[in-house]
């Protein structure tokens, strides 16, 4: 069908799209990309490589630096999400923006500027049309609070149509369904191609994308590696696009000394709110003296698996502590974080929400250093004089660049806090060190300050958890890396032998796929 | 690569969020935005008066500094209103939005009027007192601690239960004034125990207030210390900042609120025991006269320090008795004393944001 399409004017067109953010690296850098009408294409990528910047660009909620955008041949410039709708461009986020307590209908029409008196019969109508055109299932006068995930999406969908769109461009539209629901939403996207409509689909799901577009272009740190027709592609080629050639960091690598199991996770499986299991099943050993790398797409149960671990959230399962000195097994399931440190396991973790979690961003350097240990000692009041020291330390030693050590941290830049952040945790002189993604946002320096602070870890004996997004750098500092793809594991592999194809074939493996996951065993 | 044209301008004025600010230039901001507001009150003031507006200005510092009883009186007035306003402190900074103070200070005065009425002659006077010091810091605690319950364990919007146990404490001192009223039926309490002072609290140096002033002023004191240098004080400030922080130190949300709420209703409950006890010697529905609101204001102003209430609460305090002066030099009603004070406060509200962000003007565009 896309030979029908030669020769017309593609519904839209971006070219040479450029945007940079204040302090960062360029998050698109000169992308090319078009999409027919009638037509599904498939914009693939690892996280952070700028795929959610390009369609806030064409959404209209970005500006870019440079470049040209065309739909239907004519050139446009949008300032808002408004402009964007104006040329029929219709965006649906992966977070949905919707009001709990309207009805579908009320959300559809929400926002709308026409004029005169608001027929919500006629409303109704309207999206019952719509509803039957694409073979939507969908009760109108249904309030969003009592609607599923899967309802939730439709109302997004019928939202945009209703608006009239043309383009639409669906933000990882598959992470939150059953793989039945998935299964009904592709079929509606195909009636709107059918229908004329252009689609643009984000995901990191290959068998989806194979599925169901009829174009794939692939992004990678912020650049578009290629464009391929689906037809004439394979998992290994996109796989192959998507991770990108090997790039030498040169991170210092010793080989473990006298590696001994120290947590011992067995058939974790952990619920989210909404009743989805994000872990199934999970079992693995972390050993002493060494780095266990975690690889996954985000959101494939990361930060379940290590909260889990710490105490945080609710999992079944096992999770053993071996004690270094006495050997003794020590079980940490179904206790609180403080029920863990009064067990006497130092357990140290950096969670990904830095200022969310690990840190109070109103509180002063001294005071964010004292969070985990303020209740030691005795009376009733704070012992500052202990943290001021670490503070001062911390400061020095990690060269964390701030005005004073009584400045809130939310003034910091993102590697500072990072260091304030970590600098803490080592100085617990932990056993166990769990770091959930201590390099993002931080420049190339301070990220090998945090490589060298986890190397000296792991060479002082402590069994170290990396979460990272970068397989170049889980390649290079890692010893052993356990791959996580939609809440299981897909593989355990020695990350001296493995290849960066190997890792993204392991984390985009569908789990329903037989002979893939046979494949990865192997 | 041509560069895309902005056929659109930005706009002309751009909200910008301050990094950080000295606090001189922050002060600075403040005085500038009381000044401006004694500028638009002084107009205010003249369009309906006619009268020269330093000369209004004039009657308001009068007010307070007149004459000493003035003076005592707008001390007294600010020790009850600072008072209140310590009492939700705790719980603000938890950023548990008490905004039932007004309740608490209530149920505090009504137990304590509960005790002085029903224990009034059966018991030596310093025992007494002791009971009645007991029973109003519980009665506020416990009016405190129903909210908190309910939000550590279900979750409930504290500020829609903090209101409505306002009402029912007003409702229950109506109940009450009617069934104690002297003489009967009259709904009034009158002055409680007019000739044996029963249950009285003592008067020092011969000034009437000067023992609640000393006692709100050690309280400043203990409360200031309590939150900025207490291991409670800095988990009362975790749980406000980020109760995920909480958790991911091991820290139970729910100890905290309940602790700190049974601590934030008993400074209430206190301050309804000084009403009562110090000051009135009656109870009736007025009694809180809106404190537990105005005190929200006072704590908020002060970024729910305790050192700096002490001048907002004057501030407060100073306000009130200068417009009520207004009102009567010049025969206008009161709500006219409350135009002055609106006013006034709203600048200096409205300081807060020129202290939080900037304006920057679009710049002229290059050629």
């Amino acid at each position: 069908m896309t030979k029908a399409q030669q020769g017309k004017v593609p519904a839209l067109r971006l070219e040479g799209i450029t945007k940079e953010f204040v302090g960062k690296v360029k998050a698109n850098d000169n992308i090319n990309l078009s999409v027919d009408h009638g037509q599904i294409l498939s914009v693939l990528g690892e996280n952070g490589s700028g795929k959610t910047t390009l369609m806030n660009i064409i959404a209209g909620i970005y500006f870019p630096d440079h470049g040209h955008i065309y739909i239907d041949g004519e050139e446009v410039v949008m300032r808002s999400p408004k402009d964007a709708l104006r040329h029929n461009i219709g965006m649906i986020h992966q977070h949905f923006k919707l009001i709990d307590i309207f009805s579908a209908t009320e959300n559809i029409v929400l926002g709308l500027d026409e004029k005169g008196r608001l027929d919500m019969k006629q409303c109704v109508n309207r999206v019952k049309e719509i509803a039957t055109q694409y073979g939507f299932e969908i009760d109108p006068e249904k309030k969003i609070y009592e609607m599923s995930v899967s309802e939730k999406q439709t109302v997004e969908i019928i939202k945009v149509l209703y608006r009239g769109a043309d383009i639409l461009i669906l933000d990882e539209p598959t992470a939150v369904l059953t793989p039945q629901e998935t299964e009904k939403l592709f079929n509606i996207l195909r009636k709107m191609r059918d229908d004329g409509k252009a689609i643009i689909i984000i995901t990191h799901k290959l068998h989806e994308v194979l599925s169901l577009s009829d174009r794939v272009t692939v992004l990678c740190k912020g650049r578009n590696v290629g464009t391929v027709t689906t037809a004439e592609t394979n998992e290994t080629e996109l796989t192959e696009f998507m991770v990108g050639k090997k790039v030498m960091l040169n991170i210092n690598r010793t080989m473990p000394r006298d590696p001994k199991p120290r947590l011992l996770v067995k058939n974790l499986s952990c619920k989210d709110v909404e009743g989805l299991e994000v872990l199934k099943d999970i079992s693995f050993t972390v050993n002493s003296g060494e780095i266990f790398g975690i690889a996954g797409v985000a959101g494939s149960g990361q930060r379940e698996l290590l909260e889990g671990i710490a105490g945080l959230q609710k999992c079944e399962g096992e999770v053993v502590y071996l004690d270094p000195k006495t050997g003794e097994a020590k079980d940490l399931q179904k206790k609180t974080p403080l029920q863990i440190q009064e067990l006497g396991v130092r357990l140290s973790f950096v969670p990904e929400d830095r200022l969310g979690m690990g840190l109070v961003g109103n509180m002063s350097i001294v005071d964010n250093v004292m969070l985990r240990s303020y209740n030691k000692g005795k009376g009733i009041f704070l012992h500052r004089s202990a943290p001021t020291e670490l503070a001062d330390k911390i400061i020095k030693e990690l060269e964390v660049v701030t005005p004073g050590k009584s400045t809130p941290v939310r003034r910091l830049s993102g590697g500072n806090v990072q260091k304030v952040l970590v600098g803490r945790e080592i100085a617990a002189s932990p056993t166990v060190l769990m770091t959930a993604y201590p390099v993002r946002g931080l420049d190339i320096n301070a990220s090998y300050t945090i490589y060298n602070l986890l190397n000296k870890q792991k060479e002082g004996g402590t069994a170290v958890v990396f979460v990272g997004e970068d397989l170049d750098v889980l390649l290079e500092l890692c010893d052993r890396i356990l791959v996580l793809c939609s809440g299981k594991v897909t593989g355990i592999v020695d990350a001296r032998t493995t290849t960066k194809a190997e890792l993204g074939r392991l984390m985009t493996q569908n789990t329903n796929d037989k002979d893939g996951a046979s494949d990865g065993q192997g | 690569m041509a560069k895309v044209e902005h056929k659109v301008k930005e706009p002309l004025i751009h909200i910008v969020k301050r990094s950080r600010i000295t606090i001189w230039k922050a002060w600075l901001i403040r005085i500038a935005a009381v000044a401006l507001a004694l500028v638009v009150s002084g107009i205010v003031a003249y369009l309906v008066t006619s009268e020269n507006p330093l000369r209004i200005y004039a009657v308001i510092i009068d007010g307070t500094f007149g004459t000493s009883r003035r003076f005592w009186g707008m001390l007294q007035n600010l020790a009850m209103l600072l008072c209140v306003s310590l009492g939700v402190t705790p719980a603000f900074r938890m950023r548990f939005w008490n905004i039932g103070a007004e309740g608490q200070v209530l149920i505090g005065g009504l137990a304590c009027a509960a005790c002085m009425i029903l224990f009034g002659d059966k018991l030596p006077n310093a025992v007494l007192i002791l009971v009645m010091i007991i029973a109003s810091l519980a009665a506020g605690a416990i009016w405190a601690f129903i909210p908190a319950f309910f939000r550590a364990n279900w979750n409930t919007n504290e500020t829609l239960f903090t209101l409505m146990m306002n009402y029912i404490a007003i409702q229950l001192v109506s109940f009450f004034t009617y069934k104690w009223s002297v003489p009967k039926g009259s709904g009034q309490i009158g002055v409680i125990n007019r000739t044996t002072h029963a249950g009285w609290l003592p008067v020092i140096a011969g000034k009437n207030h000067l023992l609640n002033i000393i006692i709100v002023l050690v309280l400043t004191l203990v409360l200031y210390v309590y939150l900025w240098y207490s291991r409670q004080g800095y988990e009362i400030a975790v749980v406000g900042e980020s109760e995920n922080t909480a958790r991911y130190i091991g820290l139970s949300v729910k100890k905290v609120i309940l602790r700190t709420m049974l601590i934030s209703g008993a400074v209430c409950g206190l301050t309804g025991l000084l009403l009562v006890a110090g000051t009135d010697h009656t109870i009736s529905r007025e009694t809180a006269a809106g404190r537990g609101f105005t005190a929200i204001m006072v704590a908020w102003l002060a970024k729910f320090n305790p050192l700096v209430m002490l001048l907002t609460s004057f501030l407060i305090a100073f306000l009130e008795k200068g417009s009520t002066e207004i009102s009567t030099t010049f025969g206008l009603n009161e709500s006219f004393s409350d135009i002055i004070t609106g006013i006034i406060i709203f600048f200096i509200i409205g300081s807060e944001f020129f202290i939080q962000y900037q304006l920057k003007f679009r710049e002229k565009e290059e050629k």
